[in-house]
């Protein structure tokens, strides 16, 4: 399973629907290349300027969005610690983005149903970094530029180039959550709510 | 009396800031090496072989341990024969903060109103917990409490009738229901009794106490022990990735309730536990 010892290396943005479709739950990554980032606000930007009928800030198909708010960088440096925030706070902004042929999202914690819904029609997979592990995890950005909504500070978009990057697939685009697969054999009390 | 200058406690809750965003205290670090060393799940060890050498790093290179570094939260023990001289206590705490998230370069997360959204761009105003007591000392407890563990927590007004196991199933399902959004493994602070607000409050107060000290109340030790296997016996685990180790501590603090009343708080703590205190 998902030590990062047996790690694919992923070029991102995706090369194709069928990479996406490639990948399971419980995989764990290593992502090459250009990342996004993006948080509640800057979300809800993108997808008002979408409705408007306006160019957008990033590119979206088979591109992986970022849920990320780095500290600031210090002198020399790209970037500051740069783990992931909570994903379900984008759920809502999500369905509309994997339409629009959006590849992947790097976040952590559990998405709600309708997200996995629009998963089954368009490919794209979720993937979770280390929560709370931002030191190491900014040392393999080795590149960030702010791209738009400078104004938002710390949840601006940031274009970001990442070297072996590392994540595990949660949800896949055959609707396996490796949240699931991964605690019921050690659930002994309790239930998921 | 005993005088005790603002720009004393400025100075000495700036440098308490930069300290704990990126460095865990020896308690916190020593609790993620034992779990490390009893998590029975293979990936579960693996999220903890990366957190500690995120913990690593974080100290090696003077970068802050979570890019979230949190709502700054202060306990304030004021003796009542201390004075604090030079200008308000308030501020030069909020001074001290300023300066810290400005000179550690720590993440600003705060927001001047919960409508408009718009940062305050220094992580001011922190929240501030005052207590009166004897003495002439000023002690100041702080954590950088991170926002997505802070999301997951929940309070209750049990019935009476719900007893302990009402409040233990609230407390595991609280744990549960966090999952991999509070970045396990957590410290869920539990706070019981007093009012809806005393209980939160509580609950805080909880998560501030060092990991392996125990309620001095052998009876609620004794609960806080049991509450610590019920909540790993969730399997949650690391990262919610599944395992032995969902919670590190489950520390409780209890006030007397009302004859109608049983109310119960779960603070959750994530991993990054950033805690630091002074005397002056």
């Amino acid at each position: 399973m998902s030590s990062q010892e047996h790690a694919k290396r992923i070029q991102v943005p995706f090369e194709s629907e069928e990479t996406i479709r490639n990948l399971r739950a419980g995989d764990a990554l290593l992502l090459n290349g250009t990342l996004y980032t993006a948080r509640d606000a800057a979300h809800k930007r993108i997808l008002e300027a979408a409705d408007r009928g306006e160019d957008l800030p990033i590119p979206i198909e088979r591109q992986v969005i970022y849920y990320v708010g780095p500290t600031p960088p210090r002198d020399g440096e790209a970037i500051g610690s740069a783990g992931p925030t909570t994903a379900y706070r984008m759920d809502p902004y999500t369905p509309p983005l994997i339409e629009m042929g959006l590849g992947g999202a790097i976040g952590k914690g559990y998405r709600e149903a309708k997200v996995k819904e629009a998963m089954k029609g368009h490919p794209f997979v979720y993937m979770a970094a280390i929560g709370g592990a931002g030191a190491l995890l900014g040392k393999r950005i080795k590149e960030a530029q702010v791209l738009a909504y400078e104004d938002l500070g710390t949840e601006a978009i940031r274009r970001l180039v990442v070297e072996d990057f590392p994540v595990i697939v949660i949800n896949d685009t055959e609707g396996t959550d490796f949240y699931e697969v991964a605690q019921a054999p050690w659930r002994k009390a309790g239930d998921k709510a | 009396m005993r005088d005790v200058h603002v720009d004393q406690i400025t100075k000495a809750v700036s440098e308490m800031c930069q300290s704990a965003g990126v460095t865990l205290s020896d308690d916190m670090l020593e609790a993620l090496q034992k779990a490390h060393r009893e998590e029975e799940s293979p990936l579960g060890r693996h999220a903890l072989e990366i957190l500690l050498e995120n913990a690593e790093m974080a100290t090696g290179s003077a970068l802050p341990y979570c890019q979230d570094c949190g709502f700054s939260v202060v306990f304030a023990k004021l003796g009542q024969d201390c004075h604090v001289i030079g200008g308000s206590l308030t501020e030069a705490i909020n001074e001290g903060i300023r300066q810290g998230y400005g000179e550690g370069l720590l993440r600003a997360s705060i927001l001047k109103s919960p409508i408009d959204r718009e940062n305050t761009g220094d992580n001011t105003p922190a929240v501030i917990h005052y207590e009166v007591v004897p003495g002439d000392r000023l002690e100041l407890a702080i954590t950088l409490k991170g926002g997505g563990s802070e999301n997951m927590s929940r309070q209750a007004m049990l019935k009476p009738a719900d007893g302990v196991e009402g409040v233990k199933r609230f407390v595991v399902d609280t744990v549960a229901n966090a999952g991999p959004n509070a970045c396990p493994p957590l410290v869920p602070g539990i706070g019981l009794g007093g009012t809806f607000d005393k209980s939160t409050y509580l609950a805080k107060k909880a998560i501030m106490r060092p990991i392996g000290q125990f309620n001095s109340d052998p009876q609620i030790a004794e609960l806080e022990k049991e509450m610590l296997v019920l909540c790993n016996e969730t399997g949650v685990g690391p990262q919610g990735l599944g395992g032995t180790v969902t919670c590190l501590w489950t520390p409780i603090e209890v006030y007397p309730c009302h004859v109608t009343a049983l109310p119960v708080a779960v603070n959750i703590q994530c991993h990054a536990n950033r805690r630091r205190e002074v005397t002056l």
